[in-house]
């Protein structure tokens, strides 16, 4: 094949270019439609051969105006919008809300209601992790890894349409509680996926840790300073895979986390096969939590006890005056928060997941804030790309493990 | 001032030991401390609460319209401390009229796209920031989507 003609003026423009730049550099435009993005992220590489001097992140393409429109839902209405922003990991994000929106009430949570979200959340880790390593280790060529994690994800996702009637946007944690009653069999479900996976982690384990190409493009890449990762806002598996032991679930614990007996997995090396380290280890710990909150799930009440604000049981609605007069408030018209403003923090799969919710006494959201971990994490990126080479960016990048409905809200 | 009750929360003293008009208010609700300062000390404020009171960590910037009170804009800083674990919400208050407010990316760098945020949804400008651009709406956007006077839904005819 010939090469194709060029034609003379731009021929002699891009020489002219050339000039100015010298003739290994050039500036590469990686997505916002890329495969190796995981979302429409977009990367302005300035280039020098195969060298990275500077990079440049546009984000934006999946803002949504999410935080607007908090503003005009009620508090129970505006769970449904949290399941949308981190797509991987939605009870995280309901449980954050949740939890910010119950500080602010001060609302009691029954015991069983607070181990069941303890559970779910933790299943969601491992989904969310199932993804990442199944799409990072596609990125840098082990095509194998994908289908087994997608195999383990879907049985994940079955075990949530089960408790929610939905796979993926499950809205199953409501203010007050849970959404449902926890479906009958849900125990022997979860016991028959939990004891299972512990061998699965060890079949990943048996295709990457070891594998020489796995070692050659994820061991000295993508590594941070401490330091810069905590001045820059990175948080979650990759501040733990630098030596730092931070995890809001030990450090500032909530939802009855502080019962739970789990192990904060660190690394010291701070690259991106220290973060798949840190990120194999937390699967096999919250595999744990499960096992513990499985086994010692308390009995009584899913909801609390508070007809203001939570429904009351369809039987009652049927047969009381008074609760179907609750029940019609609240459908209609929501329930008033009082006046305040909260910052709840939550330990996501990503890193750290804060809401800082306003209320100003009535039935809507005064002002929603999310504090996600992949808008954060990212803003590290260029500081730990430049200076290397062009291949490492897809496994530096994919490190991070963010969510571009995450990032842009 | 600092509220009497806020005495005795070792970070609230502090900052009023470094710099007495460097507190204009604040308060201790729900197990959360907030301190209000004034837009002018807010970078000698937070370098005072990095480098002294350890608050290695931004968590994030953000704001709220008050509209239509005077000032408007509340600027809502939220820092962390790792030893001892603590978070503090630090509050600065902007007239809505051109609001402008000195940017801490000199003290954090996360600070960065955080403020870029705020610029790009509230229309807060934030003087000597590095970068500021719209961050999430395209360049050519009309309006700052999180004021309050921004409508939620509606075509543009």
């Amino acid at each position: 094949m010939s090469a194709p003609e060029i034609p003379e003026q731009t021929a002699a423009a891009a020489e002219g270019e050339q000039a100015q730049t010298g003739p290994r550099r050039m500036v590469l435009n990686m997505g916002p439609q890329h495969p190796s993005t995981h979302g429409v992220l977009r990367l302005v590489l300035d280039l020098d051969g195969e060298n990275i001097v500077n990079c440049q992140l546009d984000i934006g393409y999946l803002h949504t105006g999410i935080e607007k429109e908090f503003e005009v839902k009620t508090y129970q209405q505006a769970v449904t919008l949290t399941d949308r922003v981190d797509y991987l990991a939605p009870l995280s994000m309901n449980l954050g809300y949740c939890l910010a929106v119950e500080k602010l009430l001060e609302l009691e949570i029954p015991p069983q209601a607070q181990w069941m979200r303890v559970m779910l959340t933790e299943l969601t880790r491992l989904n969310s992790h199932l993804v990442w390593l199944g799409t990072h280790a596609l990125d840098i060529g082990a095509m194998s890894v994908f289908l087994y994690c997608f195999r383990e994800r879907e049985d994940i996702l079955r075990i949530f349409e089960m408790f929610s009637g939905q796979r993926m946007m499950t809205s199953y944690f409501r203010i007050g509680g849970l959404a449902l009653e926890p479906p009958r069999g849900w125990h022997e479900r979860v016991k028959k996926f939990i004891d299972i996976f512990p061998s699965r982690i060890d079949e990943y384990e048996d295709l990457l840790t070891k594998n020489p190409i796995w070692i050659g493009r994820t061991r000295g890449v993508g590594v941070m300073t401490l330091e810069d990762m905590l001045d820059l806002g990175v948080t979650g598996p990759m501040l733990r895979a630098g030596g730092l032991k931070i995890d809001a679930r030990k450090d500032e614990p909530y939802s009855s986390y502080e019962k739970f007996d789990f192990e904060v997995p660190t690394r010291t090396e701070s690259d991106v096969y220290a973060r798949y380290q840190v990120r194999m280890e937390e699967m096999r710990q919250s595999v744990r939590i499960v096992r513990q909150a499985m086994d010692g799930m308390p009995a009584g009440p899913w909801k609390a006890e508070n007809q203001h604000v939570v429904l009351p049981d369809r039987e009652k609605m049927k047969t009381q005056m008074e609760a179907l007069i609750y029940h019609f408030k609240i459908v209609t018209e929501g329930f008033r928060v009082p006046e305040g403003e909260v910052y709840q923090v939550i330990e996501s799969p990503r890193g750290e997941l804060g809401f800082y919710v306003v209320s100003d006494g009535t039935a809507k959201p005064y002002r929603v804030h999310m504090r996600t971990p992949s808008f954060g994490n990212l803003q590290a990126v260029p500081k730990m790309v430049q200076g290397t080479l062009i291949a490492n960016v897809i496994a530096s990048i994919g490190s991070m493990d963010f969510v571009l409905g995450d990032t842009d809200r | 001032m600092l509220p009497d009750n806020l005495r005795e929360h070792p970070v609230a003293a502090a900052v009023e030991a470094f710099d007495a008009d460097a507190v204009r208010g604040g308060h201790y609700d729900r197990k959360e401390l907030t301190l209000e300062t004034p837009p002018a000390k807010i970078v000698s404020v937070c370098g005072f609460l990095k480098y002294d009171q350890k608050f290695v960590r931004l968590s994030t910037v953000t704001a709220v319209d008050r509209y239509p009170a005077e000032p408007r804009f509340e600027v809502v800083y939220h820092l962390h401390s790792l030893e001892p674990y603590q978070r503090l919400r630090l509050k600065c208050r902007v007239r809505g009229e051109d609001p402008v407010i000195e940017s801490v990316t000199s003290v954090w760098r996360s600070a960065d796209w955080y403020e870029r945020e705020v610029f790009d949804l509230f229309g807060i400008k934030f003087v000597n920031h590095p970068d500021l651009r719209r961050i999430l709406l395209p360049d050519e956007w009309e309006g700052h989507p999180l004021r309050k006077d921004y409508p939620v839904t509606g075509t543009r005819v």
